[in-house]
């Protein structure tokens, strides 16, 4: 079935690039030009809107709703509340503890509780302000240190406040050092800011099922969960995936999918859901806010010693992906370190504050501001280089982690430190020319509040560390079909996979393998949906591996029956036999064939379900081979900071990464700018505030996301350290840059101002020093 | 709950459709209107369109002053009016992004009156003149008695702004405005400075730091007492750094500002006094070095 847009998709372009090229993306055209059809550019004619009603209270119980009027008001077809459920009003996950329509219990701000279809966006908000909701308005539970130590708080679901404690101890627990640093470190909420807001179009099928058109991460995650909320079996249960406008984690959960579902089947008609930029910040979860406290041992000459840290994530109202968030920050949480004693207790809680969830190298992110800041307090309380008391701990292949696992691949600390290190340094700020300025590249830009004065240059470093894939046991796979057929004279592959494409380029990558491994030119990237097996989630860093890995193994297995067919028609072994452009070619490399004609009119296909090795759930103390790969990034940046107004510019921002292959280089730049800029704005401006349960800035306007003024050039580079155990060799390659860049950019600030700056955003006032 | 939207072809047509349904709310670029309606925030039964009106979308020299129609946006300001009306040409250009500018207007900023307006601190810098028109006459409101609240002005229910009149500069001009990113971002305090050596004042104003924006009336007349008496404004002799750093308390002495979502109290408050005393650097060089001229 083909996607109802109003502009036609043609992912199929005929481009070449194999693996290791930069192909142009098959989408780049279309969405430069602006006429790719996003989910919210999804369209049929007779469909209605859907609209939703959310709590304004953070925590309530609900008295009774009354939606007399709503349902009275002209052109409104539904209106629905939990009562209307059919199957399970629960969704989650790993843990369904999330109602899709609240029953008596409000658990956040924005919580939905009522929803309506009508002829008309308009007339369907309206209709949603006039249903009317008695609430008994509580107190919130809004403070996680709470939720974890005090047993006199509230319990917002049953089995209390703490989602998940994971304890990681390695060693000796009493070791002391010479030197030892304390830090408390915290982490405000940032939000994933992708551009297009959550949209999607429900069609009730003449089967009794459901159509779904959906921006999505993981189509099968979702289905699995309306089936369940549906009452209704796989199969009619469809999805399909819909133009995605990014996603960086907040399309990991549910948003709209149930609720357009319930008002399609309700009423028979095609439904369309868009939230407005507001809503959005409603609509989705965001990155856990962290409270850190760390405590670092080591020898006069720089060693670690020990490590001891409390890591609280605020999970929010529900479980989301918390409990995979406080895996990655307690075994992530002394960074790409050896340290033989390690201490660790991680928490996820529940509050009334807006639930939490995944975003782009969730756990990590936070760890590594606490443990990157630790590394420079160390330096500066050994009068040491900061890079120089990295190097000396640097994590290497073969060492051990603090789970136990030992790192069986490439774990480049040292070099990645090293690279950035000797990169070249931008030219220094001419101090007493204050008429040779250029507004752009001053702290305060083009608002003109320095000329030069009070500008201070600082330069900061950091390095994070990374699991790619899912960890602790979960069986993570994809699923590919790759089909291969003569058409119009040639052989066109064609790549069918569930697997995301939300703007990171997994559609270029697949036609990229295809290419390589079957030797054709053109392949057909077949939409996305629920027809083929799971491709598993466009998260963790993990498509290109797995659904790559998938994609490989298909081609692989459907090259090996090209070259059987070929060999039994030439009457050679097939072993012999090698596919390339278009050819079959022999081991003495003369063209034998030509892949046409031994295909003739057969379509080969093959499907195939691929796992990358498995990995071991955690023990009570957090020992186990729990992650699939490690990855590594290390910036370094350099600021000038106005330290009279504390307002800052990054001046330069430079990364360098291991990739394992760089499958399509200008992607992989493409994500590390992309990822360092995110970094950046958790660093200098990026949060919702939150304050008694309560979003205080819900809209563009106030919460900020870098501009092309805020986010300076960028000196990357590339290594390609293979993986024995990877598809190619790849490293997953989305979230690590995302997680040394904060903490390089802080470095940097602390070095200009010699403010201490233990949060995230730093705002001007941490600078200034004016309360 | 439909919304009539009044299209006036002319200026007396806007003015009629004013005066028989004061509740009509105007719209010039859209930018502040297009916002409020979306979120729901206003639902006006009218909404009185004045984009057809071509002669707010000229500006011209009236007397000692500059006219500046309603419909003059931010980007034909600082294209056409950067050399006479420096100061509010360097807030234009700290406006929102090239899209905003293109569309929003200085008559805009008047009509929303919030505190955090960037064209505000510069028009009470330049004792500007907001020309409002009703049918029934002409009224001319000082710029320093039109804000009366928090996104409150002076004009009556049937007043429309035909023109803010603003006279050309005479000295140096400065604005500074503080953010958390370094374009597109609204202000989380703002300030406009003008000298006058032609009259020996000096205007000071700022934004986001009270519940209007705000002349800081006592620094300016230290000021200007202060470039008078000591004889700088005629030798052009470099600032008293003593009085530099007094001004800038001044200035930020005037500020009653709240903390709030973009910033506190106590750093909005600070940060007025550092651009306070910086921009009147950048204007006082500036003179010195006669860069800009000296006469209306
Ligand atoms: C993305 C974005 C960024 C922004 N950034 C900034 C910024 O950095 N700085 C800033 O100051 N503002 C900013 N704004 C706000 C807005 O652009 C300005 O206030 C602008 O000056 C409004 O002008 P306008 O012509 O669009 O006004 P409109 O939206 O048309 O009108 C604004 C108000 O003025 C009234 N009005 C308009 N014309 C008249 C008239 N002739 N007579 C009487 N009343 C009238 C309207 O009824 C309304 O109340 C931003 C807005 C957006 C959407």
């Amino acid at each position: 079935m083909s996607t109802p847009t109003r502009t036609e998709q043609n992912l199929g372009a005929d481009i070449a690039g194999g693996v290791g090229e930069s192909p142009l993306r098959p989408d780049g055209t279309l969405k430069v030009t602006g006429e790719f059809a996003y989910s919210s550019d999804l369209w049929l004619t007779g469909m209605l809107w859907g609209a939703t009603l959310r709590s304004p209270h953070p925590s309530a119980r609900i008295r009774s709703i009354d939606i007399t009027e709503a349902v009275r008001t002209d052109g409104v077809y539904a209106v629905l509340t939990h009562d209307d459920v059919p199957g399970d009003n629960l969704y989650g996950l790993e843990h369904a503890d999330q109602p899709v329509l609240a029953g008596d219990v409000i658990r956040y701000q924005g919580e939905a509780v009522a929803i309506v279809a009508a002829d008309h966006p308009e007339t369907a908000r309206r209709a949603v302000n006039k249903i009317v909701v008695d609430y008994e308005v509580h107190e919130p539970l809004t403070d996680p240190e709470q939720a974890v130590f005090d047993s006199t708080a509230p319990a917002l679901h049953e089995g209390g406040n703490v989602l998940r404690h994971l304890p990681i101890r390695r060693g000796d627990p009493d070791a002391t050092a010479d030197v030892v640093v304390h830090g408390e470190y915290e982490v405000g909420m940032q939000d994933q800011a992708f551009l297009g807001p959550e949209s999607g179009l429900a069609v009730p099928a003449d089967d009794g099922g459901i159509d779904l058109y959906i921006a999505t991460q993981w189509l099968h995650v979702d289905q699995k969960q309306l089936c369940r909320v549906l009452g209704m079996p796989a199969n009619k249960v469809r999805l399909s995936l819909a133009g995605v406008g990014g996603a960086f984690g907040a399309r990991e959960d549910l948003s709209m999918q149930a609720h357009a579902c319930l008002l399609a089947l309700q009423t028979g008609r095609p439904v369309k859901m868009m939230y407005s930029r507001e809503e959005s910040f409603f609509g989705h979860v965001h990155r856990h806010p962290a409270k850190m406290r760390y405590e670092h041992g080591a020898t006069r000459d720089g060693k670690l010693v020990y490590v001891k840290a409390q890591i609280i994530l605020d999970g929010g109202a529900y479980a989301s992906s918390t409990p995979a968030v406080v895996a990655n920050a307690a075994t992530l949480g002394v960074g790409p370190y050896k340290v033989r004693n390690v201490s660790v207790d991680c928490y996820g809680v529940y509050t009334n504050n807006p639930p939490c969830g995944a975003m782009r190298g969730f756990g990590a992110v936070q760890a590594a501001f606490g443990y990157e800041s630790q590394m420079d307090k160390l330096a500066d309380a050994l009068d040491m280089d900061p890079v120089e008391v990295r190097t000396r701990n640097a994590l290497h292949e073969g060492a051990t982690m603090p789970t136990g696992q030992v790192v069986d691949s490439a774990a480049p600390v040292e070099e990645l430190l090293e690279r950035v290190k000797a990169m070249p340094l931008p030219p220094e700020p001419n101090a007493s020319d204050l008429d040779g300025y250029d507004l752009r590249l001053l702290p305060g830009g083009v608002s003109n509040t320095t000329h030069g004065e009070g500008v201070r240059r600082g330069v900061g470093y950091a390095i994070g560390i990374k699991n790619v894939c899912f960890s602790e046991g979960f069986d993570d796979y994809s699923t590919a079909r790759v089909t291969l057929k003569v058409n119009g004279g040639d052989a066109v592959a064609t790549v069918y996979t569930a697997a995301a494409e939300v703007g990171q380029g997994l559609v270029t990558v697949q036609q990229q393998i295809a290419r390589t491994e079957l030797g054709v030119e053109q392949v057909v990237i077949q939409p996305a949906d629920t027809g083929v097996g799971s491709g598993g989630s466009t998260s963790a860093s993990r498509q290109t591996y797995v659904t790559g890995g998938a994609v490989k193994a298909a081609c692989e297995q459907v090259r090996a029956r090209v070259l059987r067919q070929a060999a039994k028609h030439l009457d050679l072994p097939a072993s012999q036999l090698r596919l390339h452009a278009g050819k079959i070619v022999s081991a003495d490399e003369a063209v034998v064939a030509a892949v046409v004609d031994v295909l003739g009119g057969e379509t080969i296909t093959e499907t195939v379900t691929w796992r990358h090795r498995p990995t071991h759930p955690l023990d009570e103390n957090g020992q186990g081979n729990a992650h699939v790969q490690y990855a590594f990034a290390a910036h370094r940046a350099i600021v000038d900071v106005d330290v009279e107004l504390g307002l800052v510019r990054v001046v330069q921002l430079d990364c360098a990464q291991d990739v394992g292959k760089a499958m399509n280089p200008d992607a992989v730049v493409g994500q590390i700018h992309g990822g360092s800029a995110q970094g950046l704005g958790l660093a200098v401006m990026e949060e919702i505030q939150v304050s008694g349960g309560m979003v205080r800035n819900p809209s563009f306007t106030d919460y900020l996301i870098p501009t092309i003024l805020d986010m300076p050039p960028m000196q990357v580079d590339v290594l390609e350290l293979a993986d024995p155990n990877a598809p190619y060799g790849l490293r997953g390659v989305g979230e690590p840059p995302t997680i040394s860049s904060t903490p390089a950019i802080v470095a940097a600030i602390r070095h200009a101002t010699g403010a201490d700056l233990t949060r995230v955003p730093v705002q001007p006032h941490h600078i200034t020093g004016t309360p | 709950m439909a919304m009539e939207f009044l299209r006036p072809a002319t200026w007396d047509e806007a003015l009629a459709a004013k005066a028989e349904h004061p509740g009509a709310l105007p719209i010039s670029g859209g930018t502040d209107v297009m916002v409020e309606i979306n979120f729901d925030a206003t639902r006006p039964e009218y909404l009185l369109d004045l984009t057809r009106i071509e002669e707010l979308t000229d500006w011209s020299a009236d007397g000692e002053r500059l006219r500046i129609g309603a419909g003059v946006t931010y980007t034909s300001l600082i294209a056409d009016l950067a050399d006479r009306l420096p100061g509010l040409a360097m807030a234009s250009r700290t406006v929102g992004s090239p899209q905003i500018r293109n569309r929003g207007t200085v008559a805009g900023n008047l009509g929303s009156a919030s505190p955090a307006g960037d064209a505000h601190p510069p028009l009470l810098a330049d004792d500007a003149v907001v020309e409002a028109h009703s049918a029934r006459g002409v009224r001319h409101i000082p710029i320093t008695e039109f804000y009366t609240g928090v996104k409150r002005n002076a004009l009556e229910p049937d007043e429309l702004i035909a023109a803010v009149l603003v006279p050309p500069a005479d000295g140096p001009q400065q604005f500074a405005k503080i953010g958390t990113r370094n374009a597109m971002v609204i202000s989380v305090t703002a300030f406009g400075l003008a000298l006058h050596p032609s009259t020996g004042t000096v205007g000071a104003a700022f934004g986001s730091a009270a519940p209007t924006p705000r002349r800081a009336t006592k620094a300016e007349q230290f000021l200007a007492a202060e470039l008078t008496e000591s004889g700088r404004w005629d030798s052009r002799a470099e600032l008293d750094p003593a009085a530099v750093t007094r001004f800038g308390a001044l200035v930020a002495e005037a500020a009653t500002p709240i903390d709030d979502v973009r910033g506190t109290a106590d750093y909005r408050t600070h940060a007025l006094s550092v651009m306070a005393r910086r921009t009147l650097v950048w204007a006082w060089t500036d003179y010195r070095r006669k860069r800009v001229r000296t006469c209306a």
